[in-house]
This record gives C-alpha cells, sequence and structure tokens, in this order.
C-alpha cells in the first residue's frame, strides 16, 4: 500500500481538477483586490475629471455668487473652505487633548477593572452612527441655541475622540518598557516619567492620529447637516454665532440640486475636499513609518 | 495640554542621561512635587477617561430623551407601521402619524446588499493581501485600499448619483432584470438608476475596506505552523486557505462583518443622495426607498411639527440600538475568537 | 536520556564518544534503493546562500539523521526535499535534488504531488483546531480518498501508536492532547494519506523526554513501512535512531557563511571513527 514503487510526481486527473479550482480562487481573490483598486481609481478619476473643470482661482478665492438665489454659475467656496478648516481645528483642538488623557490613563495608569468601561465607551464613541451624533448634538444645544459653529465642532469632536484615542494608545505602547522601568530606577517619579519621557517618545505617533483625526473630521457631513447646514454667502468666524458654511454640506446641497451648473460646483468642492484628505492620510502614513523606524519597529 | 519644560527632548526619545537629569532636578520640594504630579495626573486622565463614558450615556439619553414624544405616542409599532406623514392639515387621514416600517425595510434591505456584495470581496481581498501577493504588492495595494476607506461619504454619495447611477440604469439593471427579472426583486429598471439598489452597492464601497483590513490581519495572525502543516500533506493553497485558515478565523470574520453591518446601518449621507426618497416598500431593488438614517438626514431640518422632529429621534434611537446590539456581538464573538486562538498558541 | 546500554560489541573506538550508541544500528543494512538522490545541491534565499554544494544519497526504508549546529542550513535542506521551501520568498535552489531517479525541480512536477507523497511533520506540534478524527481525516477528504474513511483514521492512529489512548475521544479537540499526543497525532496525519517518505524536523525538540521516547520508539516501527529523515540538534538523538547520519556543519571559507555537508556516513562509523576533524569536533563537544 504505502510505498508506491517509482515516482509519478505530475499531476493525475485529481490533482489537476484540484489545480483548477485552486488557479481559479487564487485568481478570482487577486481580481477582487485589483477591483477594490479600480473602485478607488474610478471614484479618484471621476472627481478629478469632473472638478478639474470647475477648479479656478476664483472658485478657491470667492464666496458662493448670487446670494441665496440658486442655480447661478460662477462664484467659489472660499467661505466654506474657511469655515471648514476653523471648524474642523475647533474640533480638534477640543478632542485632542482629551483623547490624549483618556490614551494615557488606559495604557499607563489603569487597571484592567477601570479600564474595560472606558474601552467600552471608546468602541461604541468609534462605532456611533454619525447621524445620530448629529442628532445628538442638535438634542444638547442646537434645540436651544440654534446651530453655530460651536456645536458643529462639537460634533467633530466627538467623531474624531476615539480615533485620536486609539493612535495615541497604540504610540504610546510602542514605547519600549524599559525605558518607563530606567526611569523608574532611578527614581524617578511615575508623572514625571510619563510627562517626560513617554509623551516624547510617542509625539510623532500622536502628531499622527491629529492628522488621521483632522482627515477624518475634514469629510464628515451627517453632524454637520444638523449642526451648521444653513446656507450662507459669507465668510463667518465667529463660531458662537451662527451656522459656519462648510465644504461637506456645500457638496452635499449642490449635489442634491437639479441644476447641472451645481453639480459642477459639488465635484469641484470634491475635488479640493479630497485632496486635503489625501494629502492628510499621506502625511499621517509617512509620520507613522517615520515614528516607527524612530523607535524601531519594523 | 500637558506640555512641560521636559518636552522639549521631543525629537530623540530620552536618553540615560537624560533621564539622570530629570532625576537630579529639583530641590527639597521634589518629593512632595512629585506626590502632587502623580496624583493630578491620575486624576486628570481618569476625569477625560469618566467624561467619555459620561459622553456615551449622555448621547444614550438625550436620544431617549428626544424619542420620548413619539414612543409614547406610537410605541413599538412604529418599527412596522408604514404610514410617516408630517402633513399637519387636519382634513388629511393619518396626518401627523408616523411609522418608520418603510424605513427599517430600506435600512435592512440596503444594508443586505451592501454585506452580499463586500463580505465575499472583503474577504477575498484579505486572502489576497495576507496569503498571495507578495510583499512588495502588498505594501501598495494594502493602503489602497485602506486609502478607500477614508474617502468621504458625501463623495461617494455624489458620484453615486453622477456616475454610478446612469451605470446602473443603462447596464447592470437591464441585465438583471432581462436574467432574473422573473423574481420579483429585480423589477423594471426605475427611471434615474437612484433607489435601494444604487444605496447598496455604494454602502457595499464603504463597506469593503472595513472588512478587507480586519480579515487580512486575522488571516496574517494564523499561525504559519497550521499553514504549512496543510501544506505538506498535499493540499493546494486555495485548500489550505478554505479549510485551515478560513475555517480558524470564522468567528473573527463574523465578528468583521457585524462590524461592516454598523457600519452600513448607520451612514446617512450617501443614502440620501442615492436611495430616492421612497415612501413605500416595493418588491423591485430598483424602486426608490428610504432608510433610517437618510430619512433623518432629509427631514431633520424643515421638520414641521415636534412630534416628528421626536420621530426623527426615534429612528436615531433604532439606529442606536441596533450599533449597540452589533457592537456588543461583535465584541462577544471576536473574544471567543481570541480565546480559540490562544488555545492554539 | 540515552536509555540504551553501551554497546559491548562496538567497534574499537578512535575518538571518546560521550554517550553510547545502540546496537540496533551497528549491524549495517544490506544496500538499499535510494530515494533520494542529491548531487551538488546550493540553495539561497535572495542572493545569500544558504547551503553550499551538497551531495548525498538517502536510502529507502532506513532512517536517515541530518545533525550539525543551529544556523547550518539543517531544516533548509529537509524542506527542500519536499518542496515546503517553494512559498518562502526568494528561495532559489541550483544542483539536482533527485527522488526515485527524477527531479523534483523539474518542469511539470507538481509540489502538491510531491507534498503528497513526501510527509513531512514539524518542529512544533501543529494540529489544526478541530477534533482528533477530523485531523486524521482531513487530507484524505481532500484527496478524494473518502471511503472507508473510519477504517483509515484507525489504521493511522493505530500505526502512530496513539489510537488506545485516544479512540474514546476521537471527537474531541486535538488541542486538548498533550505535547507529545499532538506530536504523534500530526505523524499520524502525515501517514494516513500513505507517504512514502516522512520528514521529520526536530520532531521532538518541543517534548519532555517520556514523549521523546517515545516518538523515538515510534520510528522504528515506521522505518518497516516508510522512508524517514530526521533533523535533529541533539546528538544522541540521532545515535539511537538512525543508521545513516549526514553531519553539516557553517563553512566560512568563500567569504559567506553557508552551510555544508562535511560528513556522511553510518551512524556508528560517524560517531566513533569520524573521517574529518570537525565531525570529531563536534561529535565530542569540543565545538557547539
Amino acid at each position: 500500500m504505502a510505498n508506491q514503487v517509482g515516482a509519478v510526481l505530475t499531476p493525475g486527473p485529481g490533482l489537476r481538477r484540484r489545480r483548477r479550482t485552486d488557479r481559479l480562487m487564487r485568481a478570482s481573490a487577486t481580481a477582487a483586490a485589483m477591483l477594490a483598486v479600480a473602485i478607488l481609481a474610478i471614484m479618484v478619476g471621476s472627481v478629478a475629471v469632473h472638478g478639474a473643470s470647475q477648479l479656478s482661482i476664483s472658485f478657491l478665492t470667492e464666496n458662493p455668487a448670487g446670494g441665496s438665489l440658486v442655480g447661478l454659475a460662477g462664484g467659489g467656496i472660499a467661505n466654506a473652505i474657511i469655515g471648514s478648516a476653523l471648524l474642523v481645528a475647533v474640533a480638534t483642538a477640543m478632542a485632542l487633548p482629551m483623547g490624549v488623557l483618556i490614551a494615557i490613563y488606559l495604557t499607563e495608569l489603569s487597571t484592567p477593572r477601570t479600564a474595560r468601561p472606558v474601552r467600552l465607551a471608546l468602541d461604541l464613541l468609534n462605532g456611533l452612527p454619525t447621524i445620530v451624533t448629529g442628532i445628538f448634538v442638535f438634542g444638547l444645544l442646537v434645540a436651544s441655541h440654534g446651530q453655530s459653529g460651536i456645536a458643529a465642532s462639537f460634533a467633530l469632536a466627538v467623531v474624531i475622540l476615539p480615533v485620536i484615542t486609539r493612535t495615541t494608545q497604540e504610540m504610546l505602547l510602542l514605547v519600549p518598557r524599559d525605558l518607563r522601568d530606567a526611569a523608574h530606577a532611578l527614581g524617578i517619579s511615575r508623572w514625571r516619567t510619563i510627562t517626560s519621557v513617554v509623551l516624547p517618545g510617542a509625539l510623532g505617533g500622536i502628531l499622527t492620529g491629529v492628522v488621521l483625526a483632522l482627515a477624518r473630521a475634514a469629510g464628515e457631513t451627517a453632524p454637520l447637516l444638523l449642526t451648521s447646514s444653513i446656507f450662507s454667502s459669507h465668510t463667518t468666524l465667529n463660531v458662537f454665532g451662527a451656522a459656519i458654511p462648510n465644504i461637506p454640506i456645500d457638496i452635499f446641497s449642490y449635489s442634491e440640486s437639479p441644476f447641472p451648473v451645481e453639480h459642477a460646483k459639488a465635484w469641484g468642492a470634491a475635488l479640493v475636499l479630497i485632496v486635503l484628505i489625501l494629502v492628510g492620510n499621506l502625511t499621517a502614513r509617512a509620520l507613522l513609518a517615520r515614528q516607527r523606524r524612530r523607535l524601531g519597529v519594523l | 495640554m500637558l506640555l512641560c519644560p521636559a518636552m522639549a527632548h521631543a525629537e530623540t526619545t530620552a536618553t540615560e542621561a537624560d533621564l539622570r537629569q530629570i532625576g537630579r532636578s529639583g530641590g527639597g520640594l521634589r518629593r512632595m512635587a512629585d506626590r502632587f504630579g502623580d496624583r493630578a495626573l491620575l486624576g486628570l486622565t481618569a476625569l477625560a477617561s469618566l467624561a467619555a463614558v459620561a459622553l456615551i450615556a449622555l448621547v444614550i439619553d438625550r436620544v431617549v430623551a428626544g424619542s420620548m414624544p413619539s414612543i409614547s405616542k406610537f410605541g413599538l409599532g412604529f418599527l412596522w407601521h408604514t404610514t410617516w406623514n408630517p402633513s399637519l392639515s387636519s382634513g388629511v387621514r393619518d396626518s401627523n402619524v408616523f411609522g418608520a416600517g418603510v424605513l427599517v425595510y430600506g435600512t435592512l434591505v440596503t444594508s443586505a446588499i451592501a454585506l452580499l456584495i463586500a463580505v465575499p470581496l472583503g474577504i477575498a481581498i484579505g486572502v489576497y493581501l495576507s496569503m498571495l501577493s507578495s510583499g512588495r504588492l502588498a505594501a501598495v495595494i494594502g493602503p489602497l485600499v485602506e486609502l478607500l476607506a477614508s474617502v468621504p461619504s458625501v463623495i461617494i454619495g455624489l458620484w453615486g448619483i453622477v456616475v454610478l447611477a446612469p451605470f446602473l440604469h443603462s447596464t447592470i439593471e437591464p441585465a438583471l432584470h432581462s436574467a432574473l427579472g422573473w423574481t420579483a426583486i429585480f423589477g423594471e429598471p426605475g427611471t434615474t438608476g437612484l433607489g435601494i439598489f444604487n444605496a447598496g452597492v455604494v454602502l457595499s464601497i464603504m463597506v469593503l475596506p472595513i472588512i478587507a483590513a480586519i480579515t487580512r490581519d486575522l488571516f496574517l495572525n494564523v499561525p504559519r505552523e497550521l499553514k504549512e502543516g496543510a501544506l505538506a500533506l498535499g493540499a493546494t493553497r486555495w485548500e489550505m486557505i478554505r479549510t485551515v485558515v478560513l475555517h480558524s478565523t470564522r468567528s473573527g470574520i463574523i465578528a468583521a462583518t457585524i462590524l461592516g453591518l454598523a457600519r452600513a446601518l448607520g451612514e446617512a449621507i450617501a443614502v440620501t443622495q442615492t436611495i430616492g426618497a421612497g415612501t413605500a416598500i416595493k418588491a423591485s431593488l430598483f424602486a426608490n426607498g428610504d432608510t433610517l438614517g437618510s430619512r433623518i438626514a432629509e427631514q431633520f431640518i424643515g421638520a414641521v411639527s415636534k412630534l416628528q422632529v421626536s420621530s426623527l429621534f426615534y429612528c436615531a434611537l433604532i439606529l442606536l440600538v441596533m450599533e449597540l446590539m452589533a457592537n456588543i456581538g461583535a465584541q462577544l464573538i471576536a473574544g471567543r475568537y481570541a480565546r480559540l486562538q490562544g488555545a492554539v498558541r | 536520556m540515552a536509555l540504551s546500554p553501551v554497546g559491548a560489541e562496538a567497534p574499537s573506538r578512535t575518538t571518546s564518544v560521550p554517550f553510547a550508541i545502540d546496537a540496533r544500528q551497528s549491524m549495517s543494512p544490506e544496500p538499499a534503493e535510494a530515494v533520494f538522490d542529491l548531487r551538488d545541491v546550493s540553495i539561497y534565499y535572495g542572493d545569500a546562500l544558504a547551503v553550499r554544494g551538497v551531495t548525498m544519497t538517502i536510502p529507502k526504508n532506513v532512517i536517515t539523521a541530518i545533525i550539525g549546529p543551529s544556523g547550518c542550513g539543517k531544516s533548509t535542506i529537509v524542506r527542500t526535499l519536499n518542496r515546503m521551501n517553494d512559498s518562502v520568498p526568494g528561495f532559489r535552489v541550483s544542483g539536482l535534488v533527485g527522488y526515485h531517479g527524477q527531479s523534483l525541480y523539474a518542469g511539470g512536477v507538481d509540489p502538491v504531488e510531491v507534498r503528497r507523497r513526501i510527509g513531512m511533520v514539524f518542529q512544533r506540534p501543529n494540529p489544526f483546531p478541530k477534533s482528533i478524527y477530523d485531523n486524521i481525516a482531513w487530507a484524505p477528504r481532500i484527496l478524494g480518498l473518502k471511503h472507508d474513511l473510519d477504517e483509515r483514521v484507525e489504521k493511522a492512529l493505530r500505526d502512530a501508536a496513539l489510537w488506545d489512548e485516544v479512540k474514546d475521544r476521537l471527537r474531541s479537540s486535538a488541542l486538548r492532547l498533550s505535547g507529545g499526543q499532538q506530536q504523534r497525532l500530526c505523524i499520524a496525519r502525515a501517514i494516513a494519506i500513505e507517504p512514502e517518505v516522512l520528514l521529520l524536523d526536530e520532531p521532538a525538540s518541543a517534548l519532555d523526554p517520556v514523549a521523546t521516547m517515545s516518538i523515538e520508539d515510534l520510528m522504528q516501527d515506521l522505518k518497516r513501512t516508510y522512508t524517514i529523515v530526521i533533523v535533529t540538534h541533539n546528538m544522541q538523538q540521532a545515535a539511537r535512531v538512525a543508521e545513516r547520519t549526514a553531519f553539516f556543519s557553517l563553512d566560512v571559507s568563500e567569504g559567506h557563511r553557508a552551510g555544508i555537508l562535511v560528513e556522511y556516513a553510518d551512524t556508528a562509523t560517524l560517531f566513533t571513527r569520524p573521517a574529518d576533524p570537525r565531525t570529531r569536533d563536534y561529535v565530542t563537544g569540543r565545538f557547539g
């Protein structure tokens, strides 16, 4: 039975059939990966092609034309670009200290028992549909005080808090254990170790988290829909006042419009947004690679 | 923020010399300062963490509070009643009556389409990235797939309206209708290409990177010994993948699917853009429809009555409950997976 | 660990060996048919040369041991015998790896078919996270050997001396077995598809002495049916189980480190009258 004399190592009919299945399935998996890349290429390509014809200096530097009249050609999205930058900056200013503090607590100071509810809360916040975040902030702030930049920024801060916390946590964990032990062995207190050894070591990584969070916040639409969506053709800088115009809401309302000229504006705004986000993501990737090299992690 | 002077060492990781320097700095008050510093840092970070827990509790509280009027008026029947009539004029039958039946149906069906497309594709991409591609190619394609996740939903929705809708309308929908039209779900193509089917496809593009990234990591974590053990027994690569890798990671795959489902259930913007705001349940997937999230996005601004606002809150509450269940379900299943992995090691 | 008595009839020694040679290996078998025939085999990973210029013949139904210090390419060479290295990026082999007179690396040779005929057991036991039964039945099912599956499983477990220990819990998870039982299960799994050769890559290095002895006893039973090649870093083990032993070492003479075959002989000869001074140093413990 066992010892077949001689050796036929070329595939028999059974193996040839199994080989065909093998090749077919491997080709399918490869095709799936290529399809995903193709979808990304088609999507970015569509935005580039449609958006490029709209893009001009005036599109970037002028406010929308014609006041609140719709369907007019010309004008730009300058107020929305400034507004988006403002909202995202304020949101990051709110979420960053909080996220870093939570990450320090979870990686350096918590016990497994106290960490559990915090982790669960962050997981739930991370999975919260952003439209629910929007409706929550509406109920909390907008229902009583009306739409405002600060309400919108708060909503964005809720969205990016888990992002910042998670990246910071990952970076803190990358800082070698030895470094902390060395500091303790020298009789240095915990808070000094954390603020002067651990945090600086993780700074590059925290920066990565911030950039990722900026890119995420810049593209969020649903939370802004309920907190900062009232059309304005002016530049607004007062976050405590009225709604602040921004790029995602511009894209959204232009895309829902029946006028082709406004679809074109939507593409133009989409191109601006996607360039900002892709640049942000690539920057974050570069920062992360640098940080890992620095900490000697492959 | 936590900027203390010693953060000037930001650019290089602290060296022994730095540490000794820090150790020496400070005089007689150092010990007291250290005790205070330790307490302050613990207090501050614990407070921030508590705030995160309070935040999610506040979210639940506000959404429940906002839904109360609608809950007390319509009860659980809201989940399946299909009338949604914001009209206030008293002459109209069922005016100011709300039920989310159409929306619940639309949410489930669009999410199901998204998963049907994204789960097999996402697993296939995970397989490709973890086991089939050469390292260099995976290093290019992996990040590109992740980049797909960073395209904002409002842009995917715009693409769904302008690029995908005409394509579906002129090519895919007629083909599916002529081949499978005898099943009611592939009815006559609509007039615009917008509808439940389009929304499902758009959602699948959002779910795909999630499934691909999670399954790739799952497959990479299957011990090499198991993979080699299968190959050494004369299995082909695909037989190894199907019977050892996919089999031993199945609870992880289910958890990934649930996380993808949570993403699809909750998406509002891109669905609003592509689903065509239908008001009734229709058999054909090519018909217009609506989902919980997209109804909120469409009607919240400009809602005419308190009860309508409250009903939209109620929709958000349903989404919130779905998300809680999905999240906890995924964690339970993933936890079982982690224990299983632990046993293998 | 060496339980066998010192062979009184052992040949006169030119080297003092710090352990015993089992009498079983001292009787030289009649010249056997060659299963593997390696001619000037060199193995590369990318540009790095891992093993250089190996020429050796591995006979049928004999246990051949490959010993040597770590990093000398023992595992590399044995993994080349069933094309397990094919999936390692940059792997390349030159020279001739003959198997029954046919080159294993010739075009048209299917690595899957090669592995079906040349089974392998690894350093760490690697049962699948399935039941004991399904571990054994897994490969026969894939290969389409579905008739009399129960008998096949029983026979494999009996041949691997595991049947009596597991016959009442075939449906329970293989992961609940002890390390030694898991390794015998892996051997049972390999022989369930009736290969001709068993390659054992340090099969006992993760096991305790008792489990190791049971694996070694098992090998003596298995060699009647199978040709066995065992890689081990444990010289005593080679001396106990193998008829033929090949000593590999690291060579740095040509500017880069590469594994080479230093000496290949009957086990008794290699351990008692080694021809090469490097072998003598190694077996008497002056090196490694």
